[in-house]
């Protein structure tokens, strides 16, 4: 099986959307203590009530530049901290204007009272992020955790993958595996070297760690497949495995433990305007039933989900956000 | 002065000045202009005074309404913008989204001879006024330890707050989204109803004391349980409204060009879409439109896509221009528009272009039978009567169903549809929750939520023990059994221990 377009997404800015799975962000749950007499301001940061509407404006405490074009943000949310859990996501708004773009959490730590974004600069809306988004400003808006959680409780032995930018909504579900006591293989997934991020935070959380990149500079040579491949052939055990990642990624992913029966799960990020329930924007088939990947979701069956069909609605918008784009950089 | 009659009064409604239809169909701006101030007293004339008034009673928040039409015949306008306040707290929104003609229009005796008188105009004209004048009925409250939640920025959290507020409560409403106003902000489009009157009723509850806060999504940042037992509410009223738009499962419904009502109304209502890429919401609008449905999200999301330069746009509807369940005045507006109306039509499939967009419809023509549990005739499919219908973006306005959240993160108890249950008092299965509005009733109108909201705060009122003074002062007083130190007994007046 060939899967041309495997791991090279992260370059491919303007085939991407930018509400797809590209713009993936982390939100990362550290023990979620109930330290509760909650600030009841969470959402706007300690900002007056009233017609201010000031909701998401979040302080962004740290940022880090993994490559030219993925970054991280910290913002301070502690609420969000608080009742984040790991496979949920944000909305955010990222000016006055803004298109409202869902991204996963890649990390949250309810004691900082902060929580962590990854983001890709993919569009317009994620490149001007990646402008303006620096440490002292604040996040226009982000509200959230949004989505049912991952269940990271019952598999004795699970494989978590992530590709690319995946890598960083998968780790926290790897970190709850493997609190709840799982034997986690993690398998991550880069074109090279160059565009690794977080694998020393991964592998810490994981039994067994494989790194594959295209050209081979670290780790195997080879797709995520060629990883989860190996960790197959090294255990007849595995109870599940979640992949995370653009479509194609996931569906080569699942495909591969499709033989084995092997329960597989997937994160999916279709173009949302609300993440409430409201629009309808996200919907995808599962199992030719139609599901709200907002309020179903994001987890779904991979060996259920419809990927061409989700590939082509993430193509919905592709005109529009050229112009977008181009509209940008024209000033 | 004489008695009015039938005969005195002017004959004639008096006609609303509105922007041409060519005109209008290419803006935003409001379609109705509303009364000047000698149209509004010539209609205020036309009502008869009815000393045992229908039309109060067919309101749903129960409005004085000759009360406040013979204040405008005497040029009392603040009295009559008071009068109404008394019941109602959105007047310039409810004269505008109101369906009348089902509601105290339908009832006025003048209606049975000659055209109804015009309420939902006078109503519209007071509430407008209200707006330029800066009128506000902020009643000095007395403050008193309880704090009120919220769930909800629509119609049905906005009243519930104003009254609980009023009552001298201290109240939040949690938004989920970034702007608050719920469906007056996302669903009704601006040339029916413009933000800027939804912006000065959101002041008025400021004004109150309410507090909003947006890009709070109860259930997920908090729960409803965490709200009574962590953060110190004594009570939550639920009106999330009516969640998630319902397709019909039929094949195509994925294909690119095919969206819900909600989504394009959101879009462009909410998000701005209409000036992308100013905006950065995209909307990709397409040239021949079709719009699933016949009701009034239909008309709102026909008509917008023809203010956006959609070049046809036409209404599929499985049963006929009777059964619309719009507003007159929408299928009215929609009609004069240009939008084509396909009756008794019923999609069956959506066909691909190869490229995975919207290429057509495939149609089937229907007659009515029997009529069904809605009393409504039951459409029944034409045989051999299959068509394709050329479009390249399909809407569904057929409805919704109730939004899952709520249900997801809480123990509230659900019915077997999934709304929320609720008692005679609105109350809901956990002790100092209720709820109002679409999401117990399914999708209904602006004015039923308000209603709702409302009775909801006077339950609260009652769950609370605080004196409700309105209600106490309707209670007539028939013996002292009804009444104990002045309390009114049907207020249930709990005694609440509150922990510090």
């Amino acid at each position: 099986m060939s899967f041309p377009a495997l791991l090279h997404w992260s370059n491919s800015a303007d085939t991407l959307h930018e509400t797809s799975i590209l713009a993936e962000v982390v939100l990362a749950m550290n023990k979620v203590g109930k330290n509760c007499k909650t600030n009841r301001n969470g959402a706007s940061d300690g900002s007056p009530g009233g017609l201010e509407l000031t909701g998401g404006n979040c302080g962004i405490v740290a940022r880090e530049d993994f490559s030219d074009v993925t970054f991280l943000l910290e913002f301070h949310h502690p609420m969000m901290a608080r009742a984040a859990r790991p496979g949920q996501f944000v909305i955010v708004i990222a000016h006055e204007d803004g298109e409202r773009i869902p991204l996963t959490i890649a990390d949250f730590d309810a004691d900082k009272g902060t929580v962590t974004l990854v983001i890709q600069a993919v569009g317009k809306t994620t490149r001007q992020m990646q402008e303006i988004c620096q440490v002292g400003t604040k996040i226009h808006s982000v509200v959230g955790p949004m989505g049912v959680p991952s269940n990271t409780k019952g598999p004795k032995k699970v494989i978590c993958v992530g590709g690319g930018l995946g890598v960083a909504p998968v780790y926290p579900q790897a970190r709850a595996f493997k609190e709840n006591g799982a034997y986690v293989i993690g398998v991550i997934g880069f074109r090279s070297k160059e565009l690794m991020f977080w694998e020393d935070k991964f592998k810490a959380v994981c039994d067994e760690f494989i790194v594959c990149t295209d050209d081979g500079s670290e780790g195997i040579k080879g797709r995520v497949t060629d990883g989860i491949e190996l960790a197959l052939k090294g255990h007849d055990d595995i109870d599940e495995l979640v992949a995370i990642g653009p479509p194609i990624m996931m569906q080569a992913s699942v495909e591969t433990t499709r033989p084995h029966n092997i329960k597989s799960t997937v994160s999916l990020n279709p173009i949302m305007v609300d993440g409430t329930g409201m629009c309808g924007g996200c919907r995808v088939m599962v199992g030719n039933e139609l599901k709200f990947a907002c309020v179903d979701g994001p987890d779904f069956d991979g060996h259920q989900v419809d990927f061409s069909d989700l590939m082509n609605r993430l193509a919905r918008f592709r005109p529009d956000e050229k112009k977008a784009v181009e509209n940008w950089e024209g000033g | 002065m004489a008695k009015k009659t039938i005969r005195t009064i002017p004959q004639d409604r008096t006609p609303i000045p509105e922007q041409a239809p060519e005109v209008r169909a290419k803006n935003f701006d409001e379609v109705t202009l509303g009364y000047e101030v000698e149209q509004a007293l010539n209609e205020s004339m036309r009502c008869l005074l009815c000393p045992e008034p229908a039309c109060v009673p067919a309101c749903p928040v129960s409005i004085d309404i000759p009360g406040f039409i013979e204040k405008i015949s005497n040029k009392d306008y603040r009295g009559a913008y008071d009068t109404i306040s008394q019941n109602s707290l959105l007047p310039a929104i409810c004269g505008r989204v109101c369906p009348q003609e089902d509601q105290c229009e339908m009832v006025c005796p003048v209606g049975e001879t000659l055209e109804p008188v015009a309420i939902g105009r006078l109503e519209r004209w007071i509430g407008d006024l209200a707006i330029k004048e800066g009128w506000a009925s902020i009643p000095y409250s007395k403050p008193n330890t309880f704090k009120i939640g919220v769930v909800g920025s629509g119609p049905a959290g906005m009243a519930c707050a104003a009254d609980m507020a009023k009552a001298g409560c201290d109240v939040t409403i949690f938004e989920a989204l970034h702007k608050p106003g719920g469906v007056l902000r996302y669903g009704i489009p601006e040339f029916r109803l413009p933000n800027s009157v939804v912006d000065t009723e959101l002041e008025n509850l400021a004004k109150l004391g309410v507090k909003i806060e947006c890009n709070v999504l109860i259930g997920r940042l908090f729960t409803i349980e965490d709200m009574l037992e962590e953060m110190g509410f004594d009570a939550v009223f639920v009106g999330t409204g009516a969640g998630a738009p319902k397709f019909m499962g039929i094949p195509g419904e994925t294909l690119n060009g095919v969206l819900s009502a909600n989504e394009l109304l959101t879009r462009c209502n909410l998000m701005g879409a209409g000036d992308f890429p100013r905006h950065d919401t995209p909307m990709h609008l397409g040239k021949r439109i079709s719009v699933i449905g016949s009701g009034n999200t239909a008309m709102d999301a026909m008509r917008v896509c023809l203010r956006l330069g959609a070049e046809n746009v036409t209404c599929v509807y499985r049963r006929t221009e009777a059964e619309s369940p719009a507003r007159l005045e929408e299928l009215h507006h929609a009609n004069e528009e240009g939008i084509e109306f396909h009756w008794l039509t019923t999609p069956i499939e959506i066909l691909d272009d190869g490229e995975g967009n919207v290429r057509a419809m495939r149609c089937l023509e229907m007659e009515l039978g029997e009529p069904d549990d809605s009393g409504r005739r039951r459409p029944i499919p034409v045989e051999g009567s299959e068509f394709e219908l050329e479009t390249d973006m399909v809407i569904y306005a057929i409805g919704t169903n109730p939004n899952p959240i709520i249900g997801q993160t809480s123990k509230l108890k659900l019915n077997q549809w999934g709304y929320i249950e609720v008692d005679e008092n609105m109350a809901g299965s956990i002790a100092g929750v209720y709820a109002g509005g679409d999401i117990v009733t399914g999708a209904a109108t602006v004015i039923l939520a308000m209603g709702a909201g409302r009775d909801a705060a006077r339950s609260m009122k009652a769950y609370l023990g605080i004196r409700d003074s309105e209600r106490a002062c309707q209670i007539q007083d028939d013996g002292p059994m009804n009444r104990l130190f002045g309390i009114d007994i049907e207020e249930r007046n709990f005694a609440r221990i509150r922990i510090a």
